[in-house]
């Protein structure tokens, strides 16, 4: 058999989506030599080994790439062999800004194998791992990345693991966190009093939760709460304790096929469930699956992650799912120490399955959403942080504080950029402790010092307040651009783009609360050329959580006070007196600032066709108008109007609410008008693109906002785009929600004048 | 947006107002440090210790259920004093009236003014007049300014809180604010909601005797208890904890702001004060309060937990920690 050595240059999005560790484990299976780096253009290689195998990997390289990787362009040559004797990760071309952290791993299948092997010495050991996968990010206290700057640091090693660690024939070289039953972290079971539980600490967590009782369970980033999802009472039992009504719960599954048993999965899916990062993927539910329904009510969707640590594969040998949802109280950040994680609670867990391996980074799990096989971030936390994203340019070191209710940090380092992990919604106290924690901890481990601090335009949110106290050269950064030019920078966009950016409320310049936006503009100027119409927002943030405000103030825009004695369901249930209240308050603006926003467009369209007056987390109603849509069946949508004033183009949303009420006084299927509405908003979208693009002569549109995470928008907006002659950019790396907000804001700041 | 420019927020009582102040009109005017800011300025005269303040009434409308811009003006310039311990004794009143006011209004706004300075034991001894053109000025403005006399040798200041204290209110929150809403709207509201103003040397002088333990006392009126406290917690250098379930609120005034959207903790009071009390003389505090007529409703609201960064936070009643803070302005919504 012939031995042979390729180079191969791949070029697209393959920088950030862990394309080289992915490279270097196929080199590895394949039993391939040689090197696999970044360079300035994607990722080049070189690989020798026998014919047969190289082609093998070679077709693997595009076919089973990371789902997050757009591949462009591969080319393979033949070049001379060099007989090397080991593939290696090597430092990119470009040399410095390379120092990086790795994220945390699920467990290999090496490590696995010996995990049920009866006669392996680390046999049903829940912190078994090796250089190729375990604890990294959330173990790492400093820099450089060795055991002493672990908290595994705590663990001094055995004879067999020393020896195991300064082998490098040894596939625990220099594993970090290399440990066993001699030497490593031990778990531990006990009760919400703080009680040892006697017996084996898993098969006593296994024996509970098939009770019925709520575990807490020690993972990578944190504590989870486990309870059994097929227990409709013990999952009921967690809501209220958790105090958390409708929000879904996700699940974690034994493997691959009991995935597909409990949802319907494409093969990108399949991808990234069973990829290194472990997130949560939202599925189409199957129906009769046997799922509580407490568990995800109202919703056709499951979040499934699959078993990501020793400890949890341990667990769900007995189970074919368990839920695994967030331990933490209402909306503050997941517990990671463990004398806090019993204090805060104990009142919702009966028991918890700990150990003394301290979580010194917390990290919440990702959560990505897959459509038209292209995957989507709602959440970009562990398995992907702190992988970086890499900039067009490098530029000067920046930190930017992002926006509030889905709070992430970004740190800029030459030309990479660097964003953290979910800090949650930063109006809470200890979430805004978090992200001071999480910029000392990020600043310290990627050794950079910016002097320059990027925010949001929003005087009266809490990252505002912080970057104001930090006394730094500060670039306050709107909104709306930055969402805009998050999604420019990873998609390595540089000139003038339009930016369509749909949220649910910023603030924009103008002092009216903006969010169904066309933006004209680059990283360093914007103008908004376009903007759906404005309508009074009654009481604020109320609006957000009852959707009803919203169809009330878009009625009164189309009908004025006969709003109010509309023959709808939604109105039915207010008083004479709120009635009377809300009408001053809409008429003479009391408490009801101006808005373009489209997510409340989209809140106030659930609310008239009666899908909930109320929601109890943010994005709700439009999440359950979405999945409405997906039902019905319908070519026509409703009208709307595109008003053209001074080369900037205004979304007259009133036909579209007229058209909607028209159907609803007429008997029409909740289905077939979610989709006209859909529709409506898509087709007007692509129009005023088609406008503003003529207009400005631009033909590149970034998509992005917290709006985009739905797929049936998204998905029109993009085919009318593209048929039109557009090239589109949507959000691959970051969320398009504001959890990817801190990257625009980076950039805008690098690239403006506080940088120059 | 034009930095030059004085904007509606600068008046607000919130961030907007105290940069305002920090970075102009102080510098401008004085030397006075945030730490030193309180409702009246202490001065020693002769081997007393007199206190000395001024305040501005423009308030929109000038009837409102409850009260007037009249007694306001009285009330408001006596509880000035009062905060800092302070017998209110003289006062002077400067009215700046529109062309075309009407008369009766005005000797109904009098008539109060006196009726005020009487029940709070305060001589209107000085004034001033003056009329402007149609459209210079709104109907009227009246500016009042108060001198009252330290009768013990306490030093009650915003800097005073301690680790431990005690935060504590007389009564129910967002009376006024809601009251003066409903009137400038013309909303026909749920009977009841009427403006607080009420003059509170009274319910002070029952607190001062023994009164080490009283180490804060401020009347939260723009800008709500929310930003009194974020005041309090800036110029003590401490961290101050709120309880919300302990916040005392009529129910229609929560009705009310429930549909407005509004958070009480925003919301101007005329009749009430905040004292931050030692711990253990917490229930005594209570207790006082509750036998005056101004602190029937008397409630422990939170307390001071951490000596540093001039934090404020509520425990909600869902069980997290949110954090309060001034606002900048009107109260933006801030949900993406
Ligand atoms: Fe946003
Ligand atoms: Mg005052
Ligand atoms: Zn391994
Ligand atoms: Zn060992």
């Amino acid at each position: 058999m012939g031995q042979e050595r390729i180079r191969v240059q791949v070029e697209g999005i393959v920088q950030g989506v862990g394309f080289r560790p992915f490279v270097y484990r196929l080199a590895r299976r394949h039993q391939l030599t040689g090197w696999v780096r970044n360079t300035s253009r994607g990722v080049l290689l070189e690989a020798e080994g026998s014919n047969q195998q190289l082609d093998l990997f070679y077709s693997a390289l595009n076919d089973d790439a990371p789902p997050l990787a757009a591949i462009t362009s591969i080319i393979r040559s033949i070049i001379a062999t060099e007989d090397s004797r080991d593939f290696s990760i090597l430092p990119s071309s470009s040399g410095g800004g390379e120092l990086q952290i790795s994220p945390d791993c699920d467990v290999c299948p090496d490590c696995l194998a010996e995990l049920f092997d009866p006669g392996d010495r680390r046999y049903q050991y829940p912190f078994i791992n090796c250089t190729n996968c375990g604890p990294r990010y959330s173990i790492i206290t400093g820099v450089p990345y060795d055991r002493q700057a672990t908290t595994m640091a705590d663990f001094p090693m055995c004879d067999d693991c020393r020896a195991e660690y300064e082998n490098p024939a040894d596939r625990r070289f220099h594993a970090q966190p290399n440990a066993c039953p001699v030497c490593g972290p031990r778990l531990y079971l006990i009760t919400a009093t703080g009680e040892k539980v006697a017996g084996d600490p898993v098969a006593e967590a296994i024996r509970l939760l098939k009770s019925g009782k709520i575990v807490a369970v020690k993972g990578t980033g944190g504590y989870h709460l486990a309870v059994d999802p097929f227990n409709g009472p013990a999952v009921a039992e967690l809501r209220h304790r958790k105090k958390r009504n409708e929000k879904p719960f996700a699940l974690m599954v034994r493997d691959l096929t009991q995935a597909g048993v409990l949802a319907r999965l494409d093969p990108i899916e399949e991808r990234l469930l069973a990829g290194p990062e472990k997130p949560i993927v939202l599925l189409c539910k199957r129906e009769g699956n046997g799922i509580a329904p407490q568990v995800a009510p109202a919703n056709d969707y499951l979040g499934l992650m699959l078993a990501s640590t020793p400890l949890h594969h341990l667990l769900l040998r007995d189970f074919i799912a368990l839920v695994m949802t967030s331990g933490n109280v209402s909306d503050e950040p997941v517990a990671y120490r463990d004398r806090e994680a019993v204090e805060s609670l104990a009142g919702i867990a009966d028991y918890f399955l700990g150990h003394d391996r301290r979580v010194h980074c917390r990290n919440d799990d990702s959560v990505i959403r897959v459509f038209q096989g292209k995957p989507i971030f709602l959440r970009r936390s562990r398995g992907y942080v702190p992988r970086s994203i890499r900039l067009h340019e490098a530029q000067k070191q920046v930190l930017a504080v992002g926006a509030e209710l889905k709070g992430a940090i970004c740190l800029t380092r030459g030309d990479h950029a660097f964003m953290s992990q979910h800090l949650g919604d930063l109006k809470n106290e200890p979430n805004l402790q978090f992200l001071d924690q999480t910029v000392s901890h990020l600043r310290q481990v990627l050794s950079v010092n910016p002097k320059v601090v990027a925010h949001d335009l929003h005087p009266d949110y809490q990252s505002t307040a912080y970057a104001q106290a930090s006394s730094q050269l500060l670039v306050p950064v709107q909104h709306h651009h930055a969402h805009m030019a998050a999604c420019m920078a990873e998609n390595g966009l540089e000139g003038v783009v339009l930016g369509v950016v749909f949220d649910g409320t910023g603030y924009g310049p103008d002092g009216t609360i903006w969010g169904g936006e066309f933006l004209l503009g680059d990283y360093r100027n914007f103008r908004r050329v376009g903007h759906f119409s404005q309508v009074p927002l009654p009481g604020g943030d109320a609006a957000v959580r009852e959707p009803w405000r919203m169809a009330l103030s878009h009625c009164h825009a189309v009908f004025g006070s006969d709003a109010f004695s509309l023959k709808l369901p939604v109105f039915s249930v207010l008083a004479d007196g709120d009635k009377r209240l809300l009408q001053r308050m809409l008429e003479q603006g009391l408490n009801s600032p101006l808005t373009s926003s489209c997510g409340r467009l989209f809140d106030g369209a659930a609310a008239l066709i009666g899908l909930r007056s109320n929601v109890s987390y943010e994005g709700q109603a439009a999440i359950e108008l979405e999945a409405l849509a997906e039902k019905g069946s319908t070519e026509w949508h409703y009208p709307y109007a595109i008003v053209a004033t001074d080369e900037k183009f205004t979304l007259d949303c009133r036909y579209i609410i007229d058209g909607l009420v028209n159907d609803l006084l007429a008997g029409e299927a909740g289905a077939n008008m979610a989709l006209r509405f859909h529709k409506a908003v898509a087709a007007a979208t692509a129009d005023i693109c088609v406008k503003a693009g003529k207009a400005h002569g631009v033909n590149r549109v970034v998509l992005s906002g917290g709006v985009f995470q739905n797929k049936l928008l998204s998905g029109e907006v993009h085919d009318r785009l593209v048929a039109k002659g557009f090239l589109v950019f949507s959000h691959r790396l970051v969320p398009p929600n504001d959890g990817g907000l801190a990257l625009g804001q980076a950039v805008i700041a690098g690239r403006s004048d506080a940088c120059v | 947006m034009n930095g030059d420019l004085i904007l509606l927020g600068h008046g607000s009582g919130g961030k907007l107002s105290h940069q305002l102040l920090d970075q102009l009109i102080i510098p401008s005017l004085s030397g006075v440090s945030l730490t030193g800011q309180n409702d009246a300025a202490v001065v020693d005269h002769e081997g007393s210790r007199l206190a000395f303040t001024t305040d501005s009434y423009v308030v929109d409308p000038i009837f409102f259920p409850g009260g007037n811009i009249g007694d306001l003006a009285v009330n408001g310039t006596v509880n000035d004093l009062a905060m800092v311990g302070a017998r209110p004794l003289h006062m002077s009143v400067g009215l700046i009236i529109e062309e075309g006011f009407s008369r009766s209004d005005l000797s109904v706004i009098l008539a109060s003014m006196r009726s005020a300075a009487d029940l709070a034991g305060v001589a209107i001894v000085t004034g001033d007049t003056k009329v402007v053109p149609r459209g210079k000025a709104d109907r009227i403005f009246i500016n009042t300014s108060g001198i009252g006399i330290l009768e013990h040798q306490l030093h009650i200041s915003g800097s005073g809180a301690r680790v431990g204290d005690k935060i504590i209110i007389n009564g129910t929150i967002g009376d006024h604010g809601i009251a003066v809403l409903a009137a400038r709207y013309g909303l026909e509201l749920v009977a009841g909601i009427q403006s607080d103003t009420a003059a509170l040397y009274g319910l002070v002088a029952e607190l001062l005797p023994e009164g080490e333990y009283l180490h804060v006392l401020r009347d939260p009126t723009r800008g709500g208890v929310a930003t009194t406290l974020k005041e309090i917690a800036l110029q003590s250098n401490v961290t101050i904890s709120l309880q919300e379930a302990a916040l005392p609120v009529k129910s229609p005034v929560s009705g009310v702001c429930s549909i407005l959207g509004l958070d009480p903790l925003h919301i101007a009071n005329e009749g009430k004060l905040v004292a931050v009390v030692a711990a253990d003389a917490a229930e005594r505090v209570l207790a006082i309060m509750r036998r005056h007529p101004l602190g029937l409703d008397a409630a422990v609201i939170g307390e001071v937990v951490d000596a540093s960064a001039g934090k404020m936070v509520m425990e909600t009643v869902v069980g997290g920690i949110r954090g309060v803070d001034m606002l900048t302005g009107e109260q933006l919504p801030r949900i993406c």
